[in-house]
């Protein structure tokens, strides 16, 4: 049966500026950047972790018309996405004082929980991440 | 390529969020429209426009959904949690907890089982749909093997 995650995705309106802030501010590095012709097929994963990738997936044409795009766009905007992906983190204290200086936007302010620190943060498109310190 | 609309989207976000992270304090619109780059006049039209209600009424059942977490999660009495979330008044707190969860604080306490999702997810899911209008998720029972 499945045995892992193999790729998520993330809708990004533009995929320079996600790896800009990907790549540049929170640091995972880029697996895969090929033009297929009819969509450029860009993945990230966090350093260290080649078994998952995520899709850096800008909705557009051929999968779907610039109108429906448009829509995407504007309903990540506003937080529709939920939840866009989850990291971990040896140091939360550390990791979000980096992020800060780094002028990554926190949506969620560290916080003890009963299963570990963690915090929110949103990319440029609205997409809400998250990063968790577990408790050991 | 970014429409208005996606921009704007944007920005009340920011604030929505903002919202977010102070809850306990009263609204301060003026540097929520700030954080949103719109016109204080314009700025609870168009949290309206984006999100479906006022920033008053989000606020309310931000709270809400925070005070139903800690009666469930925490021991606080009904009257601190009252105020630990930033309501001023335990009758208007009560009232308004009952018209958004159909039931009273101490019911609500008594009839819920601590939940076995991280809060962060709980947080953004449990928040009551509206007044009154959608009942509170059902009940998660804690994993036996948690």
């Amino acid at each position: 049966m499945l045995n892992s995650i193999n790729i998520s995705h993330i809708f990004v309106g533009d995929q320079d500026k996600a790896l800009d802030f990907y790549v540049g501010k929170l640091g995972l590095e880029v697996s895969n950047d090929m033009n297929l012709g009819f969509m450029r097929w860009l993945t990230v994963r966090a350093p260290g972790d080649p078994s998952h990738d995520i899709l850096l997936e800008k909705p557009g044409a051929p999968a779907m018309d610039e109108k429906t795009a448009a829509q995407v766009r504007e309903l990540i905007a506003k937080g529709a996405s939920g939840f866009a992906a989850g990291f971990t983190t040896a140091n939360a204290k550390k990791t979000y004082e980096e992020l800060k200086k780094r002028g990554v936007e926190i949506a969620d302010e560290l916080t003890e929980r009963d299963y570990g620190t963690d915090f929110g943060l949103r990319d440029p498109f609205g997409n809400h991440i998250r990063v968790v310190e577990r408790k050991g | 390529m970014a429409t208005a609309t996606e921009l704007l989207n944007r920005r009340m976000l920011r604030a929505r969020d903002a919202i977010d992270r102070s809850y306990a304090q009263p609204l301060d619109i003026e540097s929520l429209a700030a954080v949103a780059h719109v016109s204080e006049a314009h700025f609870i039209r168009t949290f309206k426009a984006t999100f479906g209600e006022t920033p008053h009424r989000y606020l309310q059942r931000r709270r809400v959904e925070r005070a139903m977490f800690k009666l469930v999660e925490t021991d606080r009495s009904v009257t601190d949690v009252c105020f630990d979330v930033g309501f001023t008044s335990l009758g208007t707190f009560s009232r308004t907890f009952h018209d958004i969860v159909g039931c009273t604080p101490t019911e609500y306490r008594e009839r819920e089982a601590p939940k076995a999702v991280p809060n962060c997810f709980t947080q953004s899911w449990m928040r009551p749909s509206s007044f009154g209008e959608a009942r509170p998720a059902a009940r998660l029972r804690a994993s036996a093997s948690s």
